[in-house]
């Protein structure tokens, strides 16, 4: 066998909802074990903004799609002798599958390391692996077609009741449903065939646990288990979708070691080398037990398992792809042991899905059996009532645990008990503040009883806390068991002082901190040490927990260590890129010679890896757990600007508490955060801004129309339902949306700006010294001004920018850096208009596209960024975005697929969940690739063209010329076809979904007869919305690129005109 | 659970715990060990090997899924590992009052209280575990609220603690055609259970029994507790059935009185394996194993017979994990092929013991 020297590993791409950051984690892992080998890398993956794609991580970048015509030219190029196929996703995966089938491989005599990919199609392909565990004797879930009710009858007698019935061939469920008997099968199955012919008959698990084992096997046939985790949610609920605990907690011996030994004969029996993951439905009145699935790669469970246990497993499956046994391999916590073992946990984790449902229109926020979450969070303590309440702090949405939140309004609990949605485990803390008892809820969410009942001892304890009247009558031993089971201070403040709003709650906070300091109620600090203590480990891997009394680390306190602040949960605005961020800032403080602590508890992220830092504390990034640990610590300072808005909306508070900040100082981050007094400080420097007010009525805001114009920009500060910012056209919408969505009141003052038309975007990166910027970027935006910053595809360096325009930001940005005194990371955000620059937004903070500028300018932002906080000096690059001689492209991806009934429609809240960066030769290539790595496709032969009002149907005429010249079919909406007629373009006519008349877009698009469609709003309206809402939808439900903005598919369109797919240059990042 | 009542374990060298009490509302003194395992404690708790010891749960969270029913099924309980629970103590982070399981009938606490056994909750084992792990197994006490704390501790290894847990007389389970003389050490019932499952008849001696009168097809040395060195009498009986040749298995205590009867010596660890996941290795192989234990001795192989070898390391601290003879029927295994609680990977060693008994009879 040939030696292995290079490899290839293929990466997932852009973060989209299921398959995300965990990816970048995997893959960063195993470029790690490959290199520690001596082996070459060449990664492809077009995730700018990931570790991964990092100078020191990978040999060789390629930021190309991960699909098998561009790996199979990577692959003649680099000519490599391994692939690795498991760390990428679904997407490296199906990719590695493909190659390997049309023969790529072998013809290029690539090795796939690890799990064969015929174990990989034995998995993947439902009917092979229904086979290959029938082989062993492993029970399936099954369904068995059938065409007549006699048949359904024999069948379900067969599998037991309770069945599920599914009509084939139909969409949204049509004629599905649940049987209990015999009686109930007949009714549901006559009336399932008048929908379809045939129907699925099936085992219905409703309310069977779900338990996942994560398993891995060497060459040598050596197997364990790492990690076991268990559902709160039974099946039913994507366990992506699900509160997950590890490890399991109402499993009996029995039923763990059962499992976890089907987990290895299955395993062994498919022949996985590598990592794999079981996941098993668990009937809760016996022992038995279906597989789920097996994923036979590294997976966003393996992950958590990772992080859940300290068991490095995307290292440890790499390390056995290159043949080693798990024996041959180290404990890397204890680095004595070996890597032989089974972690054994003395903590409990919880991980809680993130959603942001709230920033899409028209989402179903029912959970079921796809995935819809953005992020996670994973909580440590030493009890699942500690664990829960620190991981619903951690996801971020305005919660203080599980209970003394702004309670919710249910209508009917036991409705929204039944059918579930992100606020599941909020309506069950309604219901029990409702008196409902654990059983009544148990029936109605079939949730194991003990996880019912810790909660429910969460509200019991509320409830002692809330007969106390101050805190000097507060008990200790009460206050040590809130504490324990993870009250926060600010929990503890709202219950005991009675209080309500949250503005005015600080100083109460700090008498409980106070109090419970005084009387010596501190957290102590913990190790996660695989082990469970059984061998000493020098892991630096941390949580904090009041179940203890003892610290397991020392704390040196000599000033030389510095904080870094993560940015917790991945979320729509808020992703890998400043995970990104914070690896660097550590990377620079660990090279100045200092100790790097990192704080952060997202288990997708790279940064909670704890052989990144010095320290990791694996918590809240909450004022409370952060003062927490810098009393501990007493570290020389904090970072606060590179983990994106939470860490920056702690400054202030942080310093009110005497937590030195390093760099730019809190009260000037106020100042760029504090829209009053940013606006005073842009008046007295002469910077421009787009006219705004806070209002507190609905006269004043009709004045300030009247002033200023439409559209108008809303954003309130108390949303009742549907997204929080809108734009509105007229004073009807004005009006509607005003009444209707939000409540305006002195309370709730509502910030209106105007907003500005097909004005450019611009964004400068950039990083200063006292005020003194030291370097920067300047990108502009593909869209106009409208499109929310993150949903926008930006190019960098700019290519249709006037030189003055660029000249006038850059002075703008001087003079903003020396009023606000930074020393660190900044971005602005300005609107351009004939060379009239206006300022929208500063942050005085690393942003969303530090590590794309970063890295096609080949110039680290951060790592400056850093040694400029930390008072080193600096060496300003001499380089200018000017010379480049290629051009960088950064494009949203977006999951709307996911997230059935959203509109797909692009707005000023932004909706993307992920990203690429694509580097090409000049704008057309470099957006060529951009696009094509988001998933869009070059249409085949047809387009479809609905380009809204004048502006935009003048914008897209030279596209609409160029595909002619192409050959390519257009269909038109009838506004559409007739302003391309009369400027000679042919088209043809289709009807509006809305009509009966034939043809229709709706049709086509069902038929797929069309290759991609632009339909782009002629405004936000609600009423213009609805109008195309169905070609939009329709478009995403039956997988046809979208695009709805006129500037985007100009230039996507005049790209893929002008250049073919298999033209596309295959350079590495070291290349250009 | 009547008025909360605090707990005190203290340790032979001075710390002090201070938990809430469950359980059996009194003080006790005993061994204090740890064991690391997540899942398992109505296993664990019945363990004859336990006995003597006040037992430290590292994973905190205990009690979720109750304690299942005292049914029995060919002559034994279904789901315990003996019929009563043989720890002196429990001593566990966080307790859950409310159980919730299918196959559950009763409480951790009701159950620790009928058997007289007491418990504290609210400990951090973590920390116990790591004084014991620097300093080594201690003795210790667990002491009520209001009582006074033991000033003097009570080594049970200095008792025949096998004598102690060991049957009364011969009893018998199964009715297979293979005869197994079942030495009771403090025999974990799962033992019998994969034994008569693999059709053999197993006849339970007392410890001290002279088996080598029975008719028999091979010898099963069970678990025990305490320290091995107490059970010379078992050694010599176990001379003289190596004497006669047939299929000689050795689990836990029996590989330490297997290797004792072998020429090699034991001695005590620092802290013991008590685990569900220790790693070893088969000697000469590159096939690993995770395995259940539970010891606070082990054996030193360096002065076994030329006869004999190791045949399985433990792959974190190089201790021995298991011995066989070269060309006879005779194995150990330091660590828990029976399992319950922990993995199961090894029960294959139950198959071998009932081949060479197959061979032998051949």
């Amino acid at each position: 066998m040939e030696e292995i020297k290079k490899v290839i590993l293929l990466g997932s791409g852009a973060l989209k909802i299921g398959e995300a950051g965990e990816f970048d984690y995997s893959g960063s892992q195993a470029l790690k074990a490959l290199r520690e080998e001596g082996i070459e890398t060449v990664l492809i993956n077009p995730n700018i903004a990931t570790i991964q794609t990092s100078e020191s991580v990978a040999d060789k970048v390629y930021f190309l799609l991960v699909t098998p015509d561009f790996v199979e030219q990577v692959i003649e190029k680099e000519r490599p002798q391994g692939i690795l196929l498991a760390f990428g996703g679904q997407t490296a995966l199906n990719c590695g599958v493909k190659l390997y089938q049309s023969g790529v491989l072998e013809r290029y005599n690539v090795r796939v390391l690890g799990t064969p990919v015929q174990a990989i199609i034995d998995t993947e392909d439902r009917e092979k692996f229904v086979q290959k565990l029938d082989q062993i004797d492993v029970r399936t879930i099954k369904s068995e077609a059938v065409t007549t009710v006699a048949d359904a009858r024999r069948v379900a007698a067969e599998l037991g009741y309770p069945v599920i019935i599914r009509a084939a061939y139909t969409l949204g469920g049509l004629g599905s449903g649940f049987c209990d008997n015999e009686q109930e099968l007949e009714t549901l199955a006559a009336k399932a065939f008048t929908y379809s012919p045939q129907i699925l008959v099936e085992k219905s698990l409703k309310g069977w646990k779900e338990v996942e084992y994560e398993v891995v096997r060497d060459r040598y046939d050596n197997c364990i288990t790492v990690c076991n985790m268990e559902n709160f949610d039974p099946l039913g609920i994507h366990t992506g979708e699900s509160i997950v605990v590890a490890p399991s907690q109402t499993l009996t011996n029995s039923e763990y070691h059962k499992l976890r030994e089907l987990a290895i004969k299955i395993i062994r029996h498919i022949g996985i080398v590598g990592e794999c993951n079981v996941q098993y439905a668990l009937d809760p009145g016996s022992e038995d037990y279906r597989v789920i699935e097996v994923n036979a790669r590294l997976s966003r469970s393996s992950a958590l398992a990772s992080k859940a246990t300290g068991y490095p497993l995307a290292f440890v499956a790499a390390k056995l792809g290159l043949g080693y046994g798990l024996h041959e391999l180290k404990n890397s916590v204890t680095r004595s042991t070996t890597a032989c073992f089974e972690p054994a946990l003395d903590y409990i984790v919880c991980k809680i899905p993130r959603w942001d449902l709230g920033k899409f229109k028209g989402v179903s926020r029912e959970l079921g059996s796809s995935m819809k979450s953005v992020g996670e969070v994973m909580a440590i303590g030493r009890n699942f009532e500690e664990a829960l309440q620190k991981g619903l702090r951690m996801i971020g949405q305005g919660m203080h645990g599980f209970v003394a939140n702004k309670e919710l309004e249910v209508e009917n609990i036991d409705e929204a008990l039944s059918h579930p949605t992100d606020k599941r485990i909020f309506i069950i803390a309604n219901a029990l503040h409702n008196g409902y008892p654990v059983d009544r809820i148990h029936a109605l969410t079939r949730i194991d009883r003990w996880f019912l009942e810790k909660l429910r001892g969460i509200v019991d304890l509320e409830r002692e806390l809330g007969r106390v009247q101050s805190l000097e009558t507060l008990p200790d031993g009460l206050l040590r068991e809130a504490k324990g089971k993870g009250f926060s201070d600010f929990q503890i403040a709202r219950i005991v002082f009675k209080t309500g709003s949250e503005g005015s709650m600080e100083r109460e906070v700090a008498r409980v901190r106070d109090h419970r300091k005084e009387h010596g109620i501190r957290p102590v600090v913990k190790q996660i040490d695989t082990l469970a203590a059984e061998y000493p480990a020098m892991t630096n891997y941390l949580y904090l927990t009041y179940n203890g009394t003892s610290h397991d680390v020392d704390f040196p306190c000599d000033g030389q260590s510095v904080a870094v602040l993560g940015s917790g949960a991945y979320r729509i605005g808020s992703s890998v890129e400043f995970d990104w961020c914070s690896v660097n800032a550590v990377d620079a403080i660990r090279r100045s010679g200092l100790k790097a602590i990192m704080i952060n508890y997202n288990p997708e992220t790279v940064s909670t890896d704890y052989d990144v830092c010095d320290r990791l504390y694996f918590d809240e990034l909450t004022l409370e757990r952060v003062l927490d640990i810098t009393d501990l610590e007493q570290p020389r300072g904090v970072i606060v600007s590179v983990g994106g808005q939470i860490p920056n909306n702690l400054a202030l508070r942080l310093d009110h508490n005497h937590v030195p900040i390093l760099g730019t100082q809190a009260g000037d981050i106020d100042r760029a955060e504090d829209r009053h007094k940013f606006s005073s400080m842009c008046d007295a420097l002469g910077i421009d801004q787009p006219r705004w007010k806070e209002l507190t009525s609905l006269e004043e805001i009709y004045k300030f129309a009247d002033e200023v114009g439409f559209p108008l920009l809303i954003r309130p500060s108390y949303v009742l339902s549907g997204a929080a910012m809108n734009v509105v056209s007229n004073r009807d919408e004005l009006e509607g949306f005003l009444t209707l969505a939000t409540n305006v009141s002195k309370q709730h003052p509502v910030v209106v700006t105007e907003f500005i038309e097909n004005a450019k975007e611009i964004e400068i990166d950039a990083v200063a010294r006292d005020g003194e910027v030291l370097i920067y970027a300047i990108s502009e935006h593909v869209e106009f001004a409208g499109v929310h910053s993150g949903d926008a595809t930006i190019v960098f360096p700019p290519q249709k920018m006037y030189v003055e325009t660029m000249r006038r930001i850059k002075k703008t940005a001087g003079q903003i850096a020396r009023g606000l005194n930074i020393s660190g990371p900044f971005n602005m955000q300005l609107m351009a208009k004939n060379n009239e620059i206006k300022v929208i937004e500063c942050n005085l903070r690393a942003s969303r596209s530090f590590p794309f500028v970063s890295k096609v300018l080949k110039v680290n932002f951060v790592d400056i960024a850093t040694r400029v906080m930390l008072g080193l000096p600096v060496e300003t690059p001499s380089k200018s975005a000017f010379d480049l001689d290629y051009v960088g492209i950064k494009a949203p991806q977006f999951s709307f697929s996911r997230l059935q009934k959203a509109d797909p429609v692009l707005g000023v809240e932004m909706a993307s969940t992920g990203e690429v960066g694509c580097i090409g030769e000049d704008f057309s290539e470099a957006i060529l690739k951009a696009m094509l790595s988001v998933g869009y496709t070059i249409p085949r032969k047809s387009v479809l063209l609905s380009t809204g009002d004048s502006r935009s149907k003048t914008d897209m005429l030279g596209a609409a010329q160029a595909l002619q010249r192409g050959g390519y079919k257009i269909y038109a909406t009838r506004g559409t076809a007739d302003f391309l007629a009369l400027n000679g373009v042919e088209a043809e006519v289709l009807h509006w979904p809305d009509s009966d008349q034939q043809p229709n877009t709706l049709d086509y698009i069902k038929e797929r007869r069309i290759d991609l469609v632009v339909n782009v709003p002629k405004n936000l309206t609600p009423g213009e919305l609805s109008n195309d809402y169905t070609i939009r939808r329709s478009a995403i439900d039956f997988n046809i690129p979208l695009i709805t903005n006129a500037r985007l598919a100009s230039a996507f369109i005049e790209a893929f005109c002008r250049i073919r797919r298999s033209e596309i240059t295959i350079k590495s990042w070291n290349e250009y | 659970m009547t008025e909360k009542k605090t707990a005190t374990l203290s340790l032979e060298d001075g710390s002090t715990f201070t938990g809430f009490s469950f359980g059996a509302r009194r003080s006790t003194l005993g061994e204090v060990v740890f064991n690391t395992a997540m899942t398992g404690y109505p296993e664990s708790l019945t363990d004859p090997s336990y006995s003597g010891q006040i037992l430290v749960l590292t994973f905190p969270l205990v009690g979720n899924y109750g304690v299942p029913p005292m049914e029995t099924e060919g002559g034994l309980p279904r789901f315990f590992e003996s019929d009563r629970i043989h720890i002196s103590a429990l001593v566990i982070s966080d307790y859950s009052f409310e159980y919730s399981h299918w196959n559950a009938v009763k409480s951790l606490d009701l159950w620790l209280a009928e058997n007289n056994v007491p418990g504290i909750y609210g400990v951090d084992t973590r920390q116990v575990t790591k004084i014991i792990r620097e300093r080594g197994v201690m003795l210790g006490g667990v002491t009520l609220e209001g009582e006074p704390l033991p000033t003097a501790f009570d080594d049970p290894n200095r008792r025949n603690l096998v004598a102690e847990v060991s049957c009364r007389q011969v009893e018998t389970y199964g009715d297979g055609p293979l005869k197994v003389a079942l030495v009771d050490c403090g025999c974990k019932y799962n033992i019998i259970r994969c034994l008569v499952r693999r059709g053999a008849t197993v006849m339970r001696v007392p410890w001290d029994y002279d088996f080598t009168a029975l008719d028999y097809d091979g010898v099963m040395i069970s678990n025990g507790p305490g320290d091995p060195q107490m059970c010379g009498a078992t050694v010599a009986n176990i001379r003289k059935a190596i004497e006669i040749g047939r299929p000689i298995f050795g689990i836990c205590m029996g590989n330490q009185l297997l290797s004792l009867a072998a020429g090699a010596t034991t001695y005590k660890l620092k802290y013991g394996h008590r685990s569900h996941n220790q790693p070893v290795l088969m000697a000469g192989t590159d096939k690993a194993f995770i395995t259940s234990q539970n010891h606070g001795y082990a054996v030193d192989p360096s002065k076994l017979g030329g006869e004999w070898e190791p045949s399985f390391v433990n792959l974190n601290d190089g201790t021995n994990e298991g011995i066989r003879h070269r060309t006879k029927p005779f194995f150990s295994a330091q660590f828990h092929p029976e399992a319950t609680s922990g993995p199961v990977d090894t029960e294959f060693l139950f198959d071998k013991f009932i081949e060479e008994i197959k061979a032998w009879k051949r």
